[in-house]
């Protein structure tokens, strides 16, 4: 490896993840379909879409499912081009490498065959391999609709409204948090590692100045966790956490509930 | 590792969903019993960490990379119940934030690396470190062992997971529904990957965190080593005073160099050429000659005066008093090979800078 290439990848993977942090904020705060539903809506309702997905056994009920989440992102002002760089062409290339193999390897009714007959194709290695990545495709685009349209801080209060405990809840809460500070300090330790490296690391040197980056990181992490929890001590934390619930169910939202339990219900029951 | 929505029934994932819930309630319960307002940010700050630690990007022997879960320094620091936490934590976030990992695989995720992963992890380090001290190599050992098995573990049970698919969830015609591959198929495809680079990959994050807590700040590696917050403290205060310990024992054995003017003699082989000549101990000069004469060898009569002491006899010639001569000539001694030894250090420390930056 060249130098500082693998400390390259680490500061763009940051980066990366930083920007889609920004960008779902940035669609999340947008007028659009999802948006305009209370946040428990869309929990409830996009969860219930990927339960029904999970379910169908079909691929025709799969992929009109499909269909309703394009149709969705389109009304929720999500682009196509976003979850096209997002979802579709990364499944493709992680299902579809796993997929593929399927085609060859399933035993079943050849519907074509290679090689004198020692590579054949099966009409179940076709179907199932189809249906994985149909319905990982479809799944996933739900999960990411959910997550461009739904601030972080809204689906918190929602699962909070779901009973989860507050402990659960609070560590959520703290975990997303510190991840940005901790992603923004690690990036600066390796970005100014990444300026004094002018030659070639031997691997073991690399590893070591990886393991260092960490270690140093940890250290910061508990002392960042002691000042947590002095900040906590200091406002008078009672071992309870409270979060304001102000969502209130207005008709429309009782509307979409209706609507995304209904086709949940008619996807499950025409895929089974 | 991390299984998308789709690659496992609803059956399955309900399954591995009661599992993960009943590793967190025993772990919620148990984290409980320490001052909560104390675990609660420990556990998310950690959680934080082993997130932006997943996305490093390791080099590993043989020129690749990979990513490491964080599950065995998680393990090594908070123990089994507060690692089970803090990576479901993580994971939890990873599958509602960014996309990556299912939300009905989520239970599954978090039951094969948070539960499996922590308690191998655990285990193993606990059963390869026991007995040895906090800064023993044996834990930097037990921390790359206890890694590798814990991604290991972790994508066995994956694979089984997978394996079992195709045999439960099949249609009329044998189409496997979910995960395509028999048992025979996932077990080698998933732990080939995993015994070569993720599971080296935890490995060497694992080493290195745990060697760099040794010398950085031991106290983290206290609570999981099973030995007593006292003698870690005392352990790293004896480490941090060793250096001033060699000091005293330096300058007292410096302090004692005149004892040597009471020793009766000569040094066995220090002899000069006059001593040779017979005015040393003829005894032991007899004793040590191949041929039993007093006479002094010609080499050595040549080569006598080629290099005069700068302290002969351990004193300067302006020193009179014999002891203060040898204390004078041990702080010569030690000073000078001090200096050489922080010049050579000084020019390997550059040597390497200027190796690196070229």
């Amino acid at each position: 490896m060249k130098r500082g290439q693998f400390l390259e990848s680490t500061v763009v993977g940051f980066a990366r993840a930083l920007s889609r942090a920004l960008m779902s904020e940035e669609i999340a705060h947008q007028p659009g379909l999802l948006q305009s539903l209370d946040p428990r809506v869309r929990v409830i309702g996009l969860f219930a879409l990927v339960l029904a997905v999970t379910l169908s056994r079909k691929l025709a009920v799969v992929l009109v499912l499909f269909l309703a989440a394009v149709m969705i992102a389109a009304f929720s002002k999500v682009s196509i081009g976003t979850l096209a760089k997002r979802v579709w062409l990364v499944v493709l290339a992680f299902t579809g490498v796993i997929a593929l193999p399927a085609i060859f390897i399933t035993p079943g009714n050849p519907i074509a065959i290679f090689a004198g007959g020692s590579l054949r194709i099966t009409a179940q290695g076709v179907t199932t391999a189809v249906l994985l990545l149909a319905r990982v495709e479809t799944a996933v685009t739900f999960t990411t609709l959910l997550i461009l349209c739904t601030p972080w801080a809204h689906v918190l209060k929602a699962l909070r409204s779901f009973r989860l405990p507050q402990e659960a809840i609070a560590m959520l809460a703290m975990t997303h948090r510190y991840i940005f500070l901790l992603i923004e300090t690690a990036g600066q330790m390796l970005e100014s590692r990444q300026s004094r490296t002018v030659g070639r690391l031997p691997g073991r040197e690399q590893r070591r100045m990886t393991a260092r980056t960490a270690g140093v990181l940890l250290s910061k992490s508990i002392d960042l966790s002691n000042d947590v929890y002095l900040a906590m001590q200091s406002r008078g934390f009672r071992r309870e956490v409270r979060i304001l619930s102000d969502f209130r169910m207005r008709s429309w939202d009782y509307v979409g509930l209706l609507a995304f339990l209904c086709a949940g219900s008619i996807a499950v029951w025409m895929g089974r | 590792m991390h299984i998308p929505d789709g690659y496992l029934s609803p059956a399955t994932c309900a399954t591995l969903y009661a599992g993960a819930f009943a590793g967190w309630y025993v772990a919620l319960k148990s984290v409980k019993r320490v001052l909560l307002s104390r675990v609660v940010p420990l556990i998310s700050v950690f959680a934080a960490f082993a997130f932006v630690v997943m996305m490093f990007n390791l080099p590993l022997p043989g020129g690749t990379t990979g990513h490491a879960l964080g599950v065995t320094i998680a393990a090594i620091v908070l123990g089994p119940s507060g690692a089970i936490l803090a990576i479901s934590i993580a994971l939890s976030i990873q599958a509602l934030f960014f996309g990556d990992g299912g939300i009905s695989t989520l239970g599954a995720n978090c039951f094969n690396m948070a539960i499996v992963g922590s308690l191998v992890a655990y285990g193993s380090y606990r059963l390869i470190a026991a007995g040895s001290s906090i800064a023993s190599k044996r834990r930097i050992a037990a921390a790359a062992i206890a890694g590798y098995l814990a991604a290991n573990a972790a994508a066995l049970v994956a694979a089984i997971e997978f394996g079992i698919q195709p045999v439960l969830f099949h249609d009329a015609a044998g189409t496997p529904l979910y995960a395509p591959y028999a048992l025979r198929v996932a077990l080698p495809a998933m732990l080939i990957g995993h015994l070569t680079f993720a599971g080296l990959a935890e490995a060497v994050i694992s080493a290195g965190l745990v060697a760099y807590l040794q010398a950085a700040d031991p106290t983290l590696l206290q609570s999981t080593s099973g030995i007593p917050e006292a003698d870690v403290t005392a352990t790293v205060g004896a480490a941090a005073r060793s250096p001033r310990r060699l000091w005293v024992a330096v300058a007292l054995l410096m302090l004692l160099t005149p004892l040597g003017i009471l020793a009766a003699g000569k040094a066995w082989g220090e002899w000069s050429p006059s001593e040779l000549a017979g005015a040393g101990s003829p005894s032991q000069i007899a004793a040590a000659a191949v041929t039993p004469t007093a006479i002094t060898p010609a080499g050595m009569q040549r080569l006598a005066n080629l290099w005069t002491a700068p302290f002969p006899a351990y004193a300067p010639a302006f020193v009179k008093s014999a002891a203060f001569g040898y204390l004078l000539s041990a702080i010569f001694g030690v000073g000078f090979l001090l200096s050489l030894s922080l010049l050579a250090q000084r020019y390997l420390e550059r040597r390497r800078a200027t190796r690196y930056s070229a």
